[in-house]
């Protein structure tokens, strides 16, 4: 599974949360205190010197320019790596003959209806869980049970179920985006510092109130971590449920590509899937920014 | 207008009708006594120190009136209208320095005019919209208490709540609550471990010994209050040596 395993290395760039997540387990990293600061790169914070954009940016650069002069020198041999511009071409083509958008568009829709029934059932989880004692007993247990289940393993066991219809794709989909945001969503919420807690209480919070003043605002960065997580699994989840019967979708391109030779548009896909990730990642680090605009201000102190 | 008259509980029947009334308050943690008929009486207006070493249970007090630790034995009476300052500042992290002042009130137009004219007093103002992370620990102390006055207490909680800051900041920060308790007059108990700090700012200081009030002393100083007026040291002294610490630091 080649294509996998290039997707899997993007991700793993774009984001160290990500990387938990190629690696294929559900992951059940929840950063400190820092919060998504510690899942986000350093990068954002600080301004780089123009010495050390150039230095990181030479070997990416190199490897580009390398892929460049292969090609064109014939050491790579085409058959087993497309040139550039043939890439270029299969893209161009695919967006020209609408096969692009026609998959494309259904993958978007499985992850779309996947991670929302998914990650929408683990934030209220979580939610719960983190909030209620018996919550936490009824729920906890089971899933934190149910988790060491790799998603991709039921993959057979669905497909036996329901057929290659859709519903089996949707379902590890939503399956592999409710734990990451089950879990820190629940200890979010368990963890909110208990002074502060106090704190509202002393000052007439109660109930709703307290939930809705202090616990929900300060486990939203536990949460948009587990979102990042759930984000990047549903991807991968679409990945492995596509290359199995599907019909249409990404996925079913790559096989046919593969079946055909078309190493072009093999190439076009895996790239289509690498900046698909890295698109969750720039859409989660917007939401950071929105939802968390103090996180940006802090002080070392 | 016929509204029926009701008694209003802020003006007391008596004119020495005590703010806190803590009478024979025991409290332990599994085999440990913390506080063992422990009495203490806050009149209006009165600040007053309660010193202890550390693990003495003050601040077990302090949370008993605050509501936020059950006594076992006894009776504490306190006003509903009581706020804290912790030794952390403790504020929301997401929300803005003015909603902290005002957190669990309805953010009318009123009480957001009453938290700038709290941080204003604090000398915070105009700086309603700064986000906690970006204050400096003394400031973030000084939001914490504006949010406790705000309230207009009738009893204000200090719990050690200058422990963390710097020195230069504390003594800012200790002229400021000198300052502002003079001028709201609420009854204040101040826990802490720091002699002079309670010299300076208390108009009585009792001394927690085995888990209730060992000593109690009237501060005999004019204010404002400075180190090192005469009888100060030996007043110091004396704390001390109820607190168990003989201060003689180099040879003999």
């Amino acid at each position: 599974m080649t294509a996998g395993t290039t997707t899997s290395r993007a991700l793993a760039e774009a984001s160290p949360v990500g990387a938990a997540a190629a690696a294929g387990t559900v992951p059940t990293t929840v950063p400190g205190a820092d919060g998504p600061r510690a899942g986000a790169t350093a990068s954002g914070r600080k301004k780089r010197s123009p010495r050390d954009v150039l230095l990181r940016a030479s070997v990416p650069t190199a490897i580009l320019a390398l892929w460049f002069l292969g090609s064109a020198q014939g050491w790579i041999d085409e058959k087993q790596f497309p040139a550039p511009w043939q890439v270029g071409s299969a893209f161009v083509e695919l967006v020209s003959t609408g096969v692009l958008w026609e998959n494309l568009s259904v993958s978007l829709g499985r992850v779309a209806v996947g991670f929302a029934v998914g990650g929408l059932l683990g934030l209220t989880l979580g939610v719960v869980a983190g909030l209620f004692r018996l919550g936490d007993q009824l729920l906890d247990p089971t899933l934190q049970m149910l988790r060491t289940i790799p998603f991709l393993a039921i993959a057979p066991l669905l497909i036996l179920w329901f057929g290659i219809d859709e519903r089996p794709k949707i379902i590890i989909i939503a399956a592999a985006a409710l734990f990451p945001l089950y879990l820190n969503t629940h200890s979010g919420v368990r963890n909110v510092d208990r002074k502060i807690l106090e704190a509202g209480k002393v000052f007439g919070l109660r109930g709703l109130g307290l939930v809705r003043h202090v616990i929900l605002p300060e486990a939203i960065p536990s949460v948009l971590v587990g979102l990042r997580v759930s984000l990047s699994v549903s991807l991968l989840a679409l990945i492995v449920a596509e290359m199995s019967n599907a019909p249409r979708g990404i996925g079913f391109l790559m096989v046919s590509a593969q079946q055909y030779f078309q190493m072009d548009v093999l190439v076009v896909c895996v790239l289509i899937y690498a900046v698909w990730g890295l698109s969750v990642d720039l859409v989660v680090r917007g939401l950071e920014r929105v939802l968390l605009p103090y996180k940006r201000l802090g002080r070392k102190s | 207008m016929s509204v029926p008259t009701v008694p209003d509980l802020a003006a007391p029947t008596a004119p020495t009708a005590p703010t806190v009334q803590v009478r024979g308050v025991g409290k332990s943690y599994g085999d440990r006594t913390i506080l063992e008929n422990f009495s203490l009486t806050l009149r209006p207006g009165e600040f007053v120190a309660l010193l202890g070493a550390s693990g003495s249970g003050k601040t077990t007090l302090l949370r008993i009136l605050a509501g936020l630790e059950e006594h076992e034995s006894g009776t504490v009476e306190a006003p509903a209208e009581r706020t804290v300052v912790f030794q952390e500042p403790r504020l929301v992290a997401s929300k803005r320095v003015g909603s902290n002042v005002i957190l669990g009130q309805r953010s009318t137009r009123d009480r957001r005019a009453a938290a700038s004219a709290a941080l204003a007093e604090v000398g915070l103002g105009g700086r309603e919209a700064a986000w906690p992370t970006t204050l400096s620990g003394g400031e973030a102390q000084r939001v914490a208490l504006a949010r406790a006055l705000v309230r207009n207490p009738r009893l204000l909680l200090l719990d050690e709540p200058f422990a963390a800051l710097d020195a230069l900041t504390r003594i800012k920060m200790q002229a400021l609550v000198a300052e502002l308790c003079h001028e709201h007059q609420p009854a204040v108990l101040l826990v802490t471990h720091d002699v002079d700090e309670a010299i300076l700012l208390a108009d009585r200081v009792a001394v927690l010994q085995d888990g209730k009030v060992g000593v109690e002393l009237e501060v005999p100083f004019e204010r404002p209050r400075r180190r090192g007026v005469p009888g100060f040291g030996d007043f110091r002294r004396r704390l001390l040596l109820e607190l168990g610490v003989e201060e003689a630091i180099g040879a003999a």
